[in-house]
């Protein structure tokens, strides 16, 4: 494990860091692995949301459906480590004038003899028919973020950065002590009620170890979870992006690509086609542990005040000098 | 337009995903983290006022603060260890040493502490081995205060939004409240004519309290929503209305080292204390709230981007005009 001093150094704590690995401890380690998630191609089909609980003998989590949308496991939690957002968004109806469409003579879910229709260009975000309707789905997951506030506030070293750079916990060390839930930034990891710990994605170490995809990725019929070297990924996605530039999707705009954001870039990050508020995503997430040495200083400071404090409160009395009886 | 009828600041409009929570609400326990962050702030503020009492002798005091600050080690440990997901594997914290995790680093001023205070206070009380007793009780007293405010950064080192951006005062906060506390605790249990001590550490401690926690509330700007309504607001003003009791009946008390109103200096000691612990579940249960409502997560989120982006806007004209007039 890494020295103290290793622990402290800045880039430890927060921004740029180009060996996530490397920074924990590992030498001679492969490259980083992560997910690049293009959302423009998702069908909400949730292969990945079946295949990581086979796989990884994930126990249901009820089924709860909020009668809000299509999506009947609404968020990630401690048995759900990968989730599909059903995004139904009602247009703001007609308000605008309707964008130039491509006829894709298809059925809908209008009243018959009204055409579907799609945005110019390979949005998936479907308007159909005249219900007014834009349909986004988009597989969240872990971040294994770069700078990864859950693993830093384990207080028992079962949370771990592994040689891919992925974040991983432990089963047989975690506590339960639950310090990592409200730590996360993206709200992904949680304890599992009856258990006491705490779960989330492992990025299927167990498979990465075989040199084998995780079992999510696999499992995606359209390729829109993609598995990959971090690096590798980085320069897909920004090809993606321009792609659907080029072809008037304007909306598209990655999420987590960027090493110099607030968690130092994630591992998993996404192809969105609107505000990542919207897919339930923080807008701009920060790492808790930026502010640690800020919070170390006051909670330093506190402390000697009320060793002042305590220390006053007996200005004026007799010093008695007592030192045992 | 009248004064009143419009809110300073604009009701924030966001989106969100079905307006279901973006963070993890956290999954400590009530009430056993409140209590354990109160506790800790007694028994801290106790081993302080022990180590002053064993100097200055007051005897009477002397023994309440140290079987205060030993039966709080006790109890906090005990709702620390109960509130883990699997409490046998308590142990495991002190598997590594981690300067990121104040978590970790609690526990390694808990256990010190704990047994620093049990043999202070078992040697006080058995009067067995009492040089010993005492270097126990300056190792407590020098536990205590870290032990107290500790629990600050527990809190602020989350991604919860009222508890993250507190983290410059709430250290404050919760020493302030833990002198309260210990101080109240201290006037309640310890003959009165040796209280002196107890009544001046509440007293700074109460008004550090109420002064930091308000000034808290001023920064948070929108973020201090959560401290000011629901069962958090409530818990608040509880709070306040005891801790300022505490003080108005602690000057009632005062003079003659309260030996004219010794009931009122108890009630007053008893006011502090309760004040403490309702602030303590005030800050969780604010915590809460804005876990559970995208808005607390969303639109600071959002106002920080746009800051950002017009900084690098009137940089970028700045250099602009420069190259112009260069
Ligand atoms: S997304 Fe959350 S749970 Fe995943 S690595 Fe980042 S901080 Fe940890
Ligand atoms: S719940 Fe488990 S994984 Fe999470 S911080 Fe505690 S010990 Fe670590
Ligand atoms: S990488 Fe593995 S554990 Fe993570 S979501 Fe995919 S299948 Fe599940």
């Amino acid at each position: 494990m890494s020295r103290l001093s290793e622990f402290l150094s800045p880039e430890s704590l927060w921004g740029r860091l180009d060996d996530v690995s490397g920074d924990a401890g590992h030498e001679d380690h492969p490259p980083r692995m992560g997910f690049f998630t293009d959302t423009s191609v998702c069908i909400g089909c949730k292969a990945c949301e079946v295949a990581c609980k086979e796989w990884n003998e994930v126990p249901d989590d009820g089924y709860q459906l909020t009668g809000m949308s299509y999506d009947n496991t609404q968020q990630l939690g401690a048995s759900t480590w990968r989730h599909v957002a059903f995004v139904e968004k009602t247009l703001p109806s007609r308000a605008k004038p309707a964008p130039e469409v491509t006829d894709l003579g298809m059925p809908g879910s209008g009243p018959p003899g009204r055409e579907v229709t799609l945005p110019h260009g390979e949005d998936q975000a479907t308007e159909s028919g005249d219900s007014g309707l834009r349909w986004l789905m988009s597989s969240d997951v872990c971040k294994h973020c770069t700078h990864a506030a859950c693993l830093d506030v384990c207080p028992t070293g079962s949370l771990f950065r592994t040689e891919f750079g992925t974040v991983v916990v432990q089963e047989d060390i975690c506590n339960g002590c639950g310090y990592c839930v409200p730590a996360c930034p993206y709200g992904v990891i949680d304890q599992r009620k009856p258990d006491g710990r705490a779960f989330k994605c492992t990025l299927c170490y167990d498979r990465l170890k075989e040199g084998q995809t995780p079992a999510c990725a696999q499992a995606c019929p359209t390729e829109s979870i993609q598995y990959g070297e971090v690096d590798e990924l980085r320069v897909r996605a920004a090809a993606r992006v321009e792609e659907l530039h080029a072809k008037g999707v304007d909306v598209a705009r990655l999420y987590g690509a960027d090493p110099d954001d607030g968690v130092g870039g994630d591992g998993a990050f996404f192809l969105l086609l609107d505000e990542p508020e919207v897919y339930g995503l923080p807008p701009d997430p920060i790492v808790t542990t930026r502010d640690l040495g800020a919070m170390w200083r006051h909670v330093g400071a506190a402390a000697v005040a009320l060793a002042g404090v305590g220390a006053a409160s007996f200005l004026g009395r007799p010093f008695a000098g007592r030192w045992g009886r | 337009m009248s004064r009143g009828e419009q809110s300073m600041v604009p009701e924030p409009t966001f989106e969100s995903y079905y307006g279901r929570p973006i963070l993890k609400e956290p999954t400590w326990k009530t009430p056993d983290v409140p209590i354990y962050l109160w506790i800790g702030g007694v028994a801290g503020g106790s081993a302080l006022l022990a180590e002053g009492a064993a100097l200055s002798g007051l005897p009477g005091l002397e023994r309440v603060t140290r079987l205060t600050a030993a039966g709080g080690a006790v109890v906090g440990t005990v709702a620390l260890v109960h509130d883990l997901g699997r409490p046998e594997r308590f142990l495991n914290m002190l598997r590594v040493f981690k300067p990121t995790s104040p978590l970790s680093v609690g526990s390694y001023i808990l256990a010190p502490f704990s047994s620093f205070a049990g043999a202070a206070a078992a040697s006080h009380v058995t009067g067995v081995a009492p040089r010993l007793g005492r270097l126990a009780g300056l190792g407590a007293a020098v536990f205590g205060p870290p032990l107290a405010t500790y629990t600050a950064a527990l809190f602020a080192n989350t991604a919860i939004p009222v508890w993250h951006e507190a983290h410059r005062e709430l250290p404050f906060v919760f020493g302030g409240s833990a002198a309260a506390a210990a101080g109240g605790t201290a006037m309640l249990l310890a003959p009165v004519a040796e209280t002196g001590p107890a009544v001046r550490m509440a007293a700074v401690g109460a008004v550090a309290e109420l002064g930091v926690s308000h000034r808290m509330e001023q920064r948070l700007g929108m973020l201090a929503e959560p401290y000011g309504k629901g069962l958090a607001g409530r818990l608040m003003r509880l709070s306040r209305a005891l801790t300022v009791a505490g003080l108005g009946l602690s000057a009632v008390s005062a003079g003659a080292s309260g030996r004219g109103r010794p009931w009122a200096r108890r009630l007053a000691g008893a006011s502090y204390s309760a004040g403490s612990l309702a602030l303590r579940f005030a800050v969780f249960e604010a915590g809460r709230e804005s876990a559970r409502d995208p808005k607390y997560v969303v639109v600071p989120q959002r106002e920080r981007i746009r800051a950002r982006e017009e900084a690098a806007r009137s940089a970028a004209s700045e250099t602009g005009s420069g190259t112009l007039s260069g």
